[in-house]
C-alpha cells in the first residue's frame, strides 16, 4: 500500500516536473514576445517626448523624423512585392502541377536555397553584381521615358537605386512566397482538377477554374508573408540603397528614401544618447506594423486550414 | 524569323487550321508539332544571342552578356510560342502555351540570381580563400594579408550560444504542444510563434540591446552573449516549428504501447518518441542554425564589431563574420580597397558554404534517418 502510494506519488512527480517545465517553455515564448514589446517602448519613451535639436538631422519631433522612413520602407516593400507575387506564383504553379512529379521536389529544393543565402551576401551581389547590370536599362528608361514621373532624372550612376534595392528585396521573399503558394496549389482538390480536364479544359483553364479560386486565401497569405520579411528586411537594402532622409516616388534616381530597417543598421553603431532611443522607437514602428501584418497572414492561413480539412 | 521555320509541317494545310481555330474547337484544330516549344525557346536564344553578340563586338557593352541573352531570349520565346499558337492551333490552345512559357519563364528568372549569385562568391571568393584567412586575425593589419579568423570564432561562439539557449526552449515548447497542450494556452503558442518566426531581425537585436542596456545600466552595451539572446529569439520559433512537425509524425500506437505497458508519460516522452524523431529533430535544429548564422543586423548593433580576437562572450565587442563581410566591404577604401573587398568575398564564401553544408547535411540526415513505415 505505501511503496504502491510512494510510487504513484513518484510517477506523479515525474510527470509534474516535465509537464511543467513543457508548459514554462511554451509560456516563455508568450513571455518573450510581449517582453520585446515591453523592453522597445521603455526604451523609445525619450524619443517620443523628445524635442527639435536632440534628434537626428533637424527634425522638430519624432513623427517628423520617423515619417520619411516609413514611407521608404512601405515604398520598397510594395516594389519588391510587385516583382515577386507574379514570380512566386508563377514558380509554384510551375512546381506543383508543370514540372515532371519526379523533378518537382528537387526544384522545390532548389528554391528553398535561396532562402539559405545570407542577406549580407545578397547585399553584396546587388552592389556589385546587379547594379551595374541595371545601369545601362535605367539609363535607357531616364532617357526614352523620363516623361512617365516614376522614371523622372536624373539618372543614378552607380544603379544603386530603390528599384535596385526592391529587386534584391523581391529576390529575397520569394522562396517563403513560392513555399505557400505551392502548398495550398497542392492542396487543390484532384478530383475537380481531373474533372475540369474530363471536359476538355486545357491545363491553363483547369488550374483557373480548379486551382486558383481554391488557392486565393493562401495567395493573399502569401503576399502577406512576404511583405512582412520585405518590410524587415535590413542589410541587403543599407547596402545597395544610396539613402536620403526625403519623400519622392522616383525609381531611378540617386535620391531614394531610406527604410527604417536599414537606417537603424547604417546609424546604430555611431548613435549615442537620444538618437539611440529614437532609432529604438523607429525600430518599434516597424515591429508593430510587421506583426499586425504577420497576425492578419497566420489568421487568414489558420482559417483556411480548418476549412480545408487537409493539413489537419 | 527562325520561329517561323521551325513549323513546316503546322503550316501545310493553314484552312483547316484557320477555320478550326475561328470555332474555337480544340480536337479539329491543327497541333504544332512536338518539340516545337522547344525549337522556339533555342531559336528565341540564338536571336538574342545574336543580337548581343553584335552589341558587344560593336564595342557597346564589355562583355558578352550572357544573363541578357537568357533573359530576353526567354521574354522573345514566350512571344513567339503563343504567336504561332494563336495562328495554328486556336486562342485557347494559344493561352494555354502562352501560361505554360509564362510559368516556366518565371522559374528560369528565379534561377538567374541563384546561379548569378553563387558564380560571383566563387568567382571573388576564391582570390582570399588561404590558410592565412584561417588562420590570423585583422589586428594591426593595414593593406592586404590579415583574415577572418575572429570572426569565424565569433560566429561560431555566438551561434552555439545561441543553439544552447533555443534548442532546449524550443524542444520543450513543441513538447508541449504535441503531448500537452490543449485549450488557449497551446492555441495562443501555436499563433505566436508563426507570428514570432515575422519579427524582423532587426528587431530582434534592438531588444537584446534594450534588455541588456536597462539590466546593465550600460547604455553602450555591446557583447557576444547579447547577441546570442537575439540570435535566440529569431532562433525559438523555428526550432518549435520544425520539431513540432517532426513529434507529430510519431505514431500515436508507439505512445499507447508504452503507456499501456505502465511507463509513465514523461518518460514515454523521453524514451519513446524523442529517440524516435531524434533524425527529424537534429535536421530541425540544423536548418534553423542554418537560418540565423548568416543574420547581420542584429549582430551588426549589439555585438558590434572588432578587429581583434575575442573568445569571451560576456565582455566587449565580437566580431562575425556576417559583420566582417559587411564592414570590410563598406570600409573598403584608399590605397588597400582591393585588399579589403577580397576579404569581404572570401568572408561571404565561408559564409555560403557553411549554410549550403548545414543544409545539406540537414537534409541528409532526415532522408537516411527518416523512420519508414512499412504498409
Amino acid at each position: 500500500m505505501t511503496t504502491d502510494t510512494a510510487r504513484r506519488g513518484g510517477i506523479r512527480l515525474g510527470d509534474r516536473v516535465f509537464a511543467g517545465s513543457a508548459a514554462t517553455a511554451g509560456a516563455l515564448i508568450l513571455i518573450v514576445l510581449a517582453a520585446v514589446a515591453v523592453f522597445l517602448i521603455a526604451q523609445s519613451l525619450p524619443a517620443l517626448g523628445a524635442g527639435p535639436g536632440e534628434l537626428p538631422g533637424t527634425a522638430q519631433n519624432f513623427w517628423v523624423y520617423v515619417w520619411p522612413l516609413v514611407f521608404g520602407t512601405i515604398w520598397s516593400a510594395f516594389l519588391a512585392l510587385l516583382v515577386a507575387t507574379p514570380l512566386s506564383i508563377g514558380i509554384a504553379l510551375f512546381i506543383s502541377h508543370y514540372a515532371p512529379r519526379r523533378l518537382a521536389q528537387a526544384l522545390g529544393y532548389v528554391i528553398d536555397l535561396l532562402a539559405a543565402v545570407p542577406s549580407v551576401v545578397f547585399g553584396l551581389w546587388g552592389i556589385v553584381v546587379l547594379a551595374p547590370f541595371v545601369q545601362p536599362m535605367y539609363s535607357w528608361l531616364v532617357a526614352n521615358l523620363g516623361w512617365i514621373p516614376l522614371f523622372a532624372g536624373p539618372v543614378s550612376g552607380t544603379g544603386r537605386t530603390v528599384l535596385t534595392a526592391s529587386v534584391v528585396l523581391a529576390v529575397m521573399v520569394l522562396p517563403i512566397m513560392t513555399a505557400i503558394c505551392r502548398e495550398v496549389f497542392l492542396q487543390a482538390p484532384r478530383l475537380h482538377e481531373e474533372a475540369a480536364l474530363a471536359l476538355g479544359a486545357t491545363r491553363w483553364e483547369m488550374i483557373r477554374m480548379a486551382v486558383l479560386p481554391f488557392a486565393r486565401a493562401g495567395i493573399v497569405s502569401a503576399i502577406m508573408l512576404g511583405l512582412g520579411r520585405a518590410l524587415g528586411e535590413t542589410m541587403a537594402v543599407a547596402m545597395v540603397l544610396s539613402p536620403a532622409l526625403v519623400v519622392n516616388m522616383f525609381l531611378l534616381t540617386s535620391i531614394n528614401p531610406n527604410t527604417i530597417a536599414a537606417n537603424i543598421a547604417l546609424q546604430f553603431p555611431e548613435a549615442t544618447g537620444v538618437s539611440v532611443n529614437a532609432l529604438i522607437a523607429s525600430g518599434l514602428v516597424l515591429f508593430l506594423v510587421t506583426l499586425g501584418i504577420n497576425m492578419i497572414a497566420r489568421y487568414i492561413v489558420g482559417r483556411r486550414r480548418a476549412f480545408s480539412g487537409a493539413n489537419a | 524569323m527562325t520561329t517561323t521555320t521551325s513549323t513546316p509541317s503546322a503550316t501545310t494545310m493553314p484552312g483547316a487550321g484557320a477555320v478550326a481555330a475561328r470555332r474555337g474547337g480544340l480536337y479539329a484544330a491543327a497541333r504544332l508539332p512536338r518539340g516545337t516549344a522547344w525549337a522556339t525557346l533555342a531559336a528565341s536564344w540564338l536571336v538574342t544571342g545574336g543580337l548581343f553578340g553584335i552589341l558587344d563586338a560593336a564595342g557597346a557593352s564589355d562583355g558578352f552578356n550572357l544573363v541578357g541573352t537568357i533573359f530576353f531570349g526567354t521574354v522573345l520565346f514566350d512571344v513567339a510560342i503563343w504567336s504561332l499558337a494563336l495562328l495554328v492551333e486556336g486562342r485557347r490552345r494559344a493561352l494555354d502555351r502562352l501560361v505554360t512559357s509564362l510559368v516556366s519563364t518565371a522559374f528560369v528568372i528565379a534561377l538567374l540570381p541563384l546561379v548569378s549569385l553563387v558564380a560571383t562568391v566563387l568567382q571573388n571568393g576564391l582570390a582570399r580563400f588561404d590558410t592565412a584567412y584561417f588562420t590570423e586575425s585583422m589586428r594591426n593589419v593595414i593593406g592586404a594579408g590579415g583574415g577572418g579568423l575572429h570572426a569565424i570564432v565569433g560566429t561560431l561562439e555566438i551561434t552555439g550560444m545561441a543553439t544552447l539557449i533555443s534548442v532546449p526552449v524550443g524542444l520543450l515548447a513543441s513538447i508541449y504542444l504535441v503531448e500537452y497542450g490543449r485549450g488557449a494556452l497551446a492555441r495562443g503558442i501555436t499563433f505566436f510563434v508563426d507570428v514570432m518566426m515575422g519579427i524582423p531581425s532587426i528587431v530582434a537585436g534592438l531588444f537584446a540591446f534594450a534588455l541588456f542596456a536597462l539590466a546593465t545600466g550600460n547604455p553602450g552595451i555591446r557583447s557576444g552573449f547579447v547577441g546570442a539572446v537575439s540570435l535566440s529569439v529569431l532562433m525559438i520559433p523555428v526550432v518549435v516549428r520544425s520539431s513540432e512537425e517532426i513529434l507529430r509524425l510519431v505514431p500515436n500506437e508507439l505512445r499507447e504501447a508504452s503507456l499501456a505497458l505502465g511507463v509513465p508519460k514523461w518518460l514515454t516522452v523521453l524514451k519513446i518518441v524523442l529517440p524516435t524523431s531524434i533524425a527529424g529533430l537534429v535536421t530541425g535544429v540544423m536548418l534553423a542554425i542554418a537560418r540565423v548564422i548568416g543574420e547581420t543586423a542584429p549582430l551588426l548593433i549589439v555585438a558590434g564589431f572588432t578587429a581583434s580576437m575575442n573568445y569571451d562572450l560576456f565582455s566587449d565587442r565580437m566580431m562575425t563574420l556576417p559583420v566582417f563581410v559587411y564592414t570590410q566591404y563598406t570600409q573598403a577604401a584608399g590605397l588597400h580597397a582591393q585588399a579589403a573587398v577580397d576579404r569581404a568575398w572570401a568572408g561571404a564564401l565561408t559564409l555560403i558554404i557553411i549554410v549550403m553544408v548545414l543544409n545539406l547535411a540537414g537534409r541528409v540526415i532526415a532522408r537516411i534517418f527518416a523512420p519508414r513505415y512499412g504498409r
